[in-house]
Formats: structure tokens, C-alpha cells, sequence
């Protein structure tokens, strides 16, 4: 790892500051992927924004119309929260399908949201529970603030502060992990709300995205059935040496399948 | 640059000079000369560095030393309390559940965690709660055996 300066930033303006005025400076949140990332010397910040200390960024609040979870809130503290397991427990599930539980541990919510790797679990959970990112600056609906592999709506100095979920009446998330990594080779979220049903894939594409006809016909009827005779395009998906386009397509299909029959438990 | 950092390590108060980079596990073996915690992979997959951090575990590769400013670290040096064996690592000894002992220290250290918020896990929990944690003499078996046997050694310790 190449060195670089490291600061403890006492508040979000504090850090929003720093990372500012700093042409190269990171935010280091759990660190479960950027430390990684710096030992294979992928990236070279010169100074590493510490949020640990920052209060306002912790924590998880509930009420009637959904979840409020602070970005720095790891993924252990999600996984073991009694309120939300009653109230959404899609959320805490998929939360414990991350990594072990030393990463567990450690990664954060925002961490995740904000890396948006292609095989993730909760950028699956955010869009398809359509969530709101809260950031210093703004809010960003799930729907556009993944725009890319490892890349989001983020702009400049703007951090993840908060993320909000709303209530659905009945949600499910499944995942193929990959055998040898654990990471989802596929995962999809499904989730049904009042509005409608939206559905989530992850691990496929080159950045999370929403199945349209999946969820116009779960929309219609609530049930695996209404999934029969619907495949997942394999156009752009991924095609690499864990698996090709074609069975990852064929993939999406069956967690879809999982994750419909996981929400009518 | 150097930075000092200070935390409680093994019921001690100690302080070090870090520069931003510095690995906890680095600091832990090469200043301290605390050299349980072992790196097997670089890629915070083997959990062979795994310590504690504030009470629960985490791969001590896959943060910084500076991150441990203020908090409280164990390691495996810190579980023997006066030349007797805690009862994870007496249970590791008694059950065979080591071969050459590369992963031994993160196992206990991983096990430990798990065995304080679940004091009997069943047997699929206890390699559910191990997926971070790699054997390379794939001696899985006599580890999940050791665990279930400390737990209950736990248990009549408490009682």
C-alpha cells in the first residue's frame, strides 16, 4: 500500500470539507473494500477521510412509513436489528448474505451504496425497495443514483449521509452466490408495495438494474406463476470466466423465482 | 507521516507511531511483537489476522492502525490468564483442531466472537460463522468439534 495521510473527521461538514479541498483525498468508511483496493494498489489517494467518529452518520431509525439507516451502520448492525427484521426483513437478510462476519463487522451501508460494485448486495436491496440516498448536498432516488460499474450519482465533495426505505407489504431477495467468492453471481431483489412491484437484479449486469416485464407481470399477480414464460434478456450481461451471459440470464430467472416465493413465506 | 496512536491492547494502555498506512496487523506484530494474528492471503479473505476490536472481531489486515485509536484490541496473546489456556483455546487443543496452526489464532478469535453472542450454536451456525475463516489443512471438522466443546465449557465456567 502506498502511504498516504490519514484524518479523523469529527462531523459530515468537517469531511465534506476536507474531501473538497483535497484534489485525491477517499472517504474511508468500513474499509472492506477500499483497504483492498489500496493494497492492490487500484487506487492512490493521498489522504484517507475517516468517518468513523461522526455521530450524526451512525444508527437506525424507525417509523410507519420505513427505515432510516445511517450510512456508517455496519452491515452486523442491520443484520441484528429487532425492529427492522419485523418491519423490513429483507433488509437485515440481505445484510447478513454479505461477505463473513469479520466484514460484516466492519462494512457499512454507505460504503456499499457508494463503491456500487456490480456484484453487491445492497444496491440490489436500495433500488428494489426504490430507497432514498440522503447525501450532504441532495436526496438521490435508488432509480438514478447507480449510473454505472463502480460508478454513481455522487458528484464532487457530496457523501452518502443517510438512506431511507420504504415499507413494502411484502419483499424477498435472493442470490446464486458464486461458489468460490460468495459474492452474488447473481442477486435479485423483489419487493411488492401498494404502487406496484419493483424488481432488482445484481451481479449480472455491469451495474444493479430493474426487470420492467418482471415486474409488470408481478404486479398483475403476486405469485411465481406469473413469472412462467418470462425469461431475463442476456444481452450485456456479464460473460466471464465465473459464468457466461447466457446462464446468468437463465440465473435471474430462477432468484427471481426464489425471491417471489421467499416474499409470500 | 507518523502519527502516534493510542488504545487499550490486552487490558494495557500503549501507544505507537504509525504512518497513515500502517496496517493494525503490522503494528501489532512488528512494533508490539504480537505475532498470533498471522497474514495468509492480503485480500481479507482467510481471516487468519483476525483480532478484536471494541469486543468483536474483525480482520486486523483490513484496517488501518490509526483506525484503532481509542479502542480496545484483543489479541490471542490476551486470552491465557495466568499460564491457563482460555477455554476456546484448551477445547482447540483437546479436540485436535489444529494441524500446522497457521489459522488457529483467527479461528479462535472468530470462534470467541461468535461464542459471546451465541453461547450454543449448532453445528451449521458454527460453519456458517466460520465462511471468513480458511483451514489450508482443511481440518474443518475437529475446529467445528473444538467450538461446540468450548461452548459448553463456557457455559459450566459461567454457571
Amino acid at each position: 500500500m502506498r502511504e498516504f495521510n490519514y484524518y479523523r473527521a469529527g462531523s459530515v461538514r468537517d469531511a465534506a470539507k476536507r474531501l473538497s479541498a483535497s484534489g485525491n483525498a477517499m472517504l474511508l468508511a468500513g474499509g472492506m473494500t477500499l483497504l483492498p483496493a489500496l493494497k492492490m494498489r487500484l487506487n492512490e489517494p493521498g489522504e484517507l477521510i475517516d468517518l468513523a467518529d461522526i455521530g450524526e452518520l451512525k444508527g437506525i431509525k424507525l417509523n410507519r412509513k420505513g427505515a432510516q439507516v445511517g450510512a456508517t451502520t455496519t452491515h452486523a448492525e442491520v443484520a441484528e436489528n429487532v425492529e427492522l427484521r419485523a418491519a423490513i426483513p429483507v433488509l437485515p437478510h440481505a445484510a447478513e448474505s454479505i461477505g463473513d462476519p469479520q466484514v460484516r463487522n466492519r462494512g457499512t451501508l454507505g460504503g456499499s451504496l457508494a463503491n456500487n460494485d456490480p456484484a453487491a448486495d445492497y444496491p440490489a436491496v436500495a433500488l428494489g425497495l426504490g430507497a432514498t440516498i440522503i447525501t450532504n448536498k441532495r436526496k438521490i432516488s435508488a432509480d438514478d443514483f447507480f449510473t454505472g460499474m463502480f460508478e454513481t450519482a455522487l458528484g464532487r465533495g457530496e457523501m452518502v449521509t443517510q438512506v431511507l426505505f420504504p415499507i413494502p407489504q411484502r419483499a424477498g431477495y435472493a442470490i446464486f452466490p458464486n461458489p468460490a467468492t460468495r459474492y452474488a453471481l447473481v442477486g435479485v431483489c423483489v419487493a411488492q408495495f401498494k404502487t406496484g412491484v419493483r424488481v432488482a437484479v445484481t451481479g449480472a449486469g455491469a451495474s444493479v438494474y430493474r426487470l420492467e416485464d418482471f415486474e409488470d407481470a408481478l404486479t398483475d399477480e403476486f405469485s411465481e406463476v406469473a413469472l412462467d414464460g418470462l425469461t431475463a434478456s442476456a444481452a450485456s450481461l456479464n460473460d466471464d470466466m465465473h459464468a457466461g451471459a447466457d446462464y446468468r440470464a437463465h440465473l435471474v430467472g430462477v432468484m427471481a423465482r426464489r425471491a417471489v416465493a421467499m416474499a409470500l413465506e | 507521516m507518523d502519527a502516534k496512536v493510542s488504545f487499550t491492547l490486552n487490558g494495557r494502555s500503549v501507544d505507537a507511531e504509525a504512518t497513515g498506512a500502517t496496517l493494525l496487523v503490522d503494528l501489532l506484530r512488528n512494533h508490539f511483537g504480537l505475532t498470533g494474528a498471522h497474514v495468509g492471503c492480503d485480500t481479507s479473505q482467510c481471516g487468519a489476522c483476525v483480532v478484536h476490536v471494541d469486543g468483536v472481531s474483525v480482520k486486523s489486515c483490513t484496517m488501518l492502525a490509526a483506525q484503532a485509536e481509542g479502542r480496545t484490541v484483543e489479541t490471542i496473546e490476551g486470552l491465557a490468564s495466568n499460564g491457563e489456556l482460555h477455554p476456546v483455546q484448551q477445547a482447540f487443543h483437546e479436540h485436535h483442531a489444529l494441524q500446522c496452526g497457521f489459522c488457529t489464532p483467527g479461528m479462535i478469535m472468530s470462534a470467541l466472537d461468535l461464542l459471546r453472542r451465541n453461547p450454543r450454536p449448532s453445528e451449521v451456525e458454527v460453519r456458517d460463522w466460520l465462511e471468513g475463516n480458511m483451514c489450508r489443512c482443511t481440518g474443518y471438522h475437529n475446529i467445528v468439534k473444538a467450538v461446540r466443546a468450548a461452548a459448553v465449557a463456557m457455559d459450566e465456567e459461567a454457571s
